[in-house]
């Protein structure tokens, strides 16, 4: 299964090496929007340090539907998803190889989002390990959540506007405690944020179980 | 003969529409069986049935040795499917489509180059993106797919659309060459003045059942009946 799994992982991002949408799309999509973020909120500087939070993991929503929508499309656009079955890979191992290549992406689209919010927002951060657990933490379940709605809707006519309507309320637990760890890291809240990890990981747990025992259904199914 | 595809009253739906309505068929080693019939008739579920893509709502089947009712994943990794769609990431290289499928399909990368040969696909294309081929080149690079992984039980849904007159020489003698070497050939075509002298059978599907089988001008195995 590890071989299947690494298989799929290096496919997929192969493809997002070539194709440079990350590079040239994604990232400045996501970089856009920090920007406009700060141009709403400049004017009270308090407000927008306070909501540097909200606003990061905000950004990582709206970039993980464009990641997502991207991995699925992938495999939908010219019949891939069938040659899969049959080539008779554990769904499975499909179902993590792509949930490790979109992690990947949205965690070098975090970093530079990171870097934004220090050098636009002029975001303090207190606890560098923190911030690293707490991306590294969502990042999986948010990956995890958005592969399993994307082969959900893979066989939907509209699924380009179904999975953000169907993904960004699932992500609410990732963006609340991402945000209170957040929030506890750049020192604008007084909360414990390593004890809002918990929720974190057991979104992500749930997602990469959930997501590995149903694949196979929603393979077959759309 | 040795059954490699056994149907009886299979009946399939594509949604609520029964695409296959009843289809009974046998098919032995070595055959190569053409599958004809109008537009809708059922001849790409037929396909689909027999890969084990598709589940099957009442009636028995059986696949290389495969019950498709019970364990329809058998079967899937000892056929190929070359569909409508070609399968192929864009993205990629025509050797690195190859290569992972070949690798998803459990062959070794050895079997890559032999087949990027086979289908004249080696020389010009080996390091092309495959966004950037044309409609026959993909058709050929998908037949490639298909080869590199020896499947037992070949199953093509139109598989001369889109070629050139030399493509579509190559690919009769990669269907003649995979029956001479013990593969059995399933092709859905509306070329008939083409496939009807491939074949070793000839079947007629119509309103998703089989309404004839007839004898073609070749013998099992792809040698010429006379």
């Amino acid at each position: 299964m590890l071989r299947d799994v690494w298989l799929i992982a290096t496919k997929d991002l192969q493809i997002e090496w070539r194709s440079r949408v990350t590079f040239s799309q994604v990232g400045p999509f996501a970089g856009l929007v920090l920007v406009l973020f700060g141009f709403a909120l400049d004017a009270n500087r308090p407000v927008l340090l306070q909501a540097t939070s909200g606003l990061f993991w905000v950004t990582v929503m709206f970039v993980s539907t464009l990641a997502v929508q991207r991995s699925t499309s992938i495999e939908t656009t010219d019949g891939a998803r069938r040659a899969l079955l049959l080539a008779g890979i554990e769904p499975a191992a499909v179902f993590v190889g792509k949930s490790i290549a979109v992690a990947v992406q949205l965690l070098v689209v975090e970093i530079v989002l990171l870097a934004g919010v220090v050098v636009l927002y002029s975001a303090h951060v207190e606890a560098w390990g923190l911030v690293f657990a707490t991306c590294l933490v969502a990042t999986v379940g948010i990956a995890a959540a958005g592969t399993l709605l994307g082969a959900l809707v893979a066989g939907v006519r509209a699924r380009e506007t179904v999975l953000p309507i169907l993904l960004l309320p699932v992500l609410a637990p990732v963006l609340i405690g991402a945000t209170r760890a957040f929030d506890d890291a750049l020192g604008s809240v007084a909360v414990d944020g390593w004890s809002w990890l918990g929720l974190l990981a057991g979104f992500g747990v749930i997602n990469v179980v959930l997501g590995a025992l149903s694949y196979g259904v929603l393979l077959e199914e759309t | 003969m040795v059954s490699i595809v056994s149907l009886q009253g299979v009946v399939a739906l594509l949604g609520r529409f029964p695409a296959l309505a009843g289809a009974d068929l046998e098919v032995g080693e070595s055959e190569i069986v053409l599958v004809q019939g109008p537009n809708g008739a059922g001849k790409s579920t037929l396909l689909r049935v027999c890969a084990g893509l598709l589940r099957i709502e009442a009636g028995w089947a059986e696949v290389l040795g495969h019950d498709l009712v019970t364990d329809r994943a058998a079967v899937r990794r000892s056929v190929g499917l070359l569909g409508h769609d070609t399968a192929l990431y864009d993205d990629l290289t025509v050797e690195e489509n190859l290569r992972f499928w070949a690798r998803a399909s459990r062959v070794e990368d050895d079997a890559v180059p032999a087949a990027l040969d086979r289908l004249g696909v080696a020389e010009r294309l080996r390091d092309v993106s495959v966004r950037n081929l044309s409609a026959g080149q993909r058709r050929r690079t998908a037949l490639a797919a298909v080869v590199v992984r020896r499947p037992h039980l070949w199953l093509l849904d139109e598989p001369h659309s889109g070629l050139d007159q030399s493509g579509r020489d190559l690919i009769d003698q990669v269907i003649l060459d995979a029956a001479a070497a013990g593969a059995t050939v399933m092709l859905a075509s509306h070329e008939l003045d083409r496939t009807l002298d491939l074949a070793t059978r000839h079947l007629t599907v119509a309103g998703g059942a089989i309404t004839s089988d007839e004898r073609g001008s070749r013998n099992p195995g792809g040698h010429d009946a006379a």
